[in-house]
């Protein structure tokens, strides 16, 4: 059994605080389990549902990305399969 | 609260009596290191720039160079020009001379006839100084007169669960008790900025935040550079940081939650007291050599993947929450809060024991990268040289 942290209920990733090897049970702190289905380094991001391609990634609640490709739940999420999305200054301007 | 530090002539208290040894460009900076090494008391800083620049250079590298003389951790300043520099040793010297009361005195090395000569009156006149400044007794100062610059390098996924949120709390703490805090990177709040911005104490404020995110990354296109291209680092990414935003995120949480009372230029001194932030590059050195132009008498660094670094000036309290990391670099790190992530700490009594470190390192206790005598340095630029 591996451990990670989920940082905020909106998310859709939680951070292993312990490498997982494909098919262990991680248990999520703040909520839940899930069975990883490939190998999570430690301090690495699992996918806690199916993220299909063009999804938003939820930590601390906020957006950290999109998805560029779809990620099965217990999938490893990193910056091989997300990207950084472009702000937009001007709206958030008070 | 109070430390025991060194009250200084302009109202503000150091923490260190430091003979700064100063070159005014990068031909000086042997010869400062060579007086420093000969004089007890004594700190030098290597300078790779103060020539050849455009005139946007220039203006940061003389801001850091007067901020750096008129730091509260420094006693008095020697100057080391050379003497066909863009700012002479002279004139730097009258420059600082008209922004503070301590000693400063500073010689040529083409004037003095090369740097043998140099080095001779140059450790006379630092010895003399250093005499002078082991007289000074500390007095009793209020916590409110530590400005602590925060600072985080090396990060992983730990740094924006487990040590930024302490140190926050720690930021947070301090401001309760009449201290102010800086925290700088201003890339690195890029993708939280909309975040970072809701601590803003006024709408001017808020946008100067959002302003600075959308000026710096317009900067870097300019220079042909996808800022999130850059950010985050490969050791970032090892360290599961995926994108800026998520880099971001964790990092503004060293900040803390009090209201953000001013937004600074680069190496700027403050004018207001609580929680304040600088827009500084992401580099952790050449943020660190700005807080402390700004003033700050001390730094707490925050790391994931674990760094070295140190400040000639002042001194750099460094602490991760990776329990790998730490027992692997324990040489390098000052404080493990590690228990975090165990469960074992909470954020609130992290905040507490980080809070006893700094009041520490306040009132003399060396952190480990002062004790080794580290003294990095990086000087933003924003041009090439000419």
């Amino acid at each position: 059994m591996a451990n990670a942290i989920l940082l905020d209920k909106k998310d859709n990733v939680a951070t292993c605080t312990a490498a997982a090897t494909a098919g262990e049970t991680i248990k999520i702190l703040g909520g839940g389990e899930i069975v990883c289905v490939e190998d999570i380094p430690i301090w690495h991001k699992v996918a806690l549902k199916k993220i299909s391609a063009g999804d938003k990634i939820f930590k601390y609640g906020e957006i950290i990305g999109e998805a560029s490709a779809d990620i099965a739940a217990g999938g490893w999420v990193s910056h091989e399969n997300i990207f950084s999305v472009p702000r937009d200054y001007e709206s958030e301007m008070i | 609260m109070n430390f025991w530090g060194y009250k200084r002539a302009d109202g503000r208290a150091g923490i260190r009596n430091h003979v700064l040894i100063l070159p005014t460009c990068a031909c000086g900076s042997e010869t400062a290191r060579i007086v420093a090494s000969q004089v007890r008391g004594a700190v030098n800083i290597i300078f790779n720039t103060g020539c050849s620049d455009v005139q946007a250079n220039t203006d940061l590298s003389q801001k850091i160079l007067t901020g750096f003389a008129c730091n509260p951790n420094v006693f008095c300043v020697v100057i080391i020009g050379l003497g066909c520099e863009t700012v002479p040793h002279a004139k730097l010297r009258e420059k600082i001379q008209s922004m503070t009361s301590k000693p400063v005195v500073s010689f040529g090395i083409q004037e003095e006839g090369g740097t043998l000569k140099t080095i001779s009156k140059a450790v006379r006149a630092a010895r003399d100084l250093a005499a002078e400044a082991a007289l000074q007794q500390k007095e009793l100062c209020d916590i409110s007169e530590l400005l602590l610059g925060i600072e985080c390098g090396g990060s992983d996924a730990t740094s924006g669960i487990a040590s930024n949120p302490a140190v926050g709390e720690l930021s947070d703490k301090l401001i309760d008790l009449g201290a102010s805090t800086l925290m700088s990177e201003s890339i690195e709040w890029i993708g939280g900025e909309h975040v970072l911005a809701k601590r803003a104490a006024t709408p001017e404020l808020h946008n100067k935040i959002i302003k600075i995110c959308a000026d710096y990354e317009a900067h870097l296109k300019a220079a042909g550079q996808d800022c999130r291209a850059g950010q985050p680092t490969p050791g970032n990414k090892f360290g599961g940081l995926s994108t800026i935003d998520e880099k971001s995120l964790g990092c503004i949480r060293k900040g803390g939650t009090r209201p953000i009372v001013e937004v600074l230029n680069q190496a700027e001194r403050p004018t207001k007291r609580g929680a304040i932030v600088m827009d500084t590059a992401g580099y952790d050195i050449s943020s660190v050599t700005s807080m402390v132009a700004a003033g700050c008498n001390a730094i707490i660094f925050t790391t994931g993947r674990g760094t070295p670094t140190g400040n000639a000036i002042v001194p750099v309290l460094k602490v991760t929450a990776n329990a790998q990391t730490y027992s692997w670099m324990e040489d390098n790190i000052d404080a493990d809060l590690s228990g975090i992530i165990a469960g074992e700490l909470t954020i609130a009594a992290a905040g507490d024991l980080l809070l006893e470190k700094i009041h520490d390192v306040c009132n003399g206790r060396l952190t480990k990268a002062e004790a080794y005598g580290f003294s990095d340095i990086a000087v933003d630029h924003v041009c090439r040289f000419v």
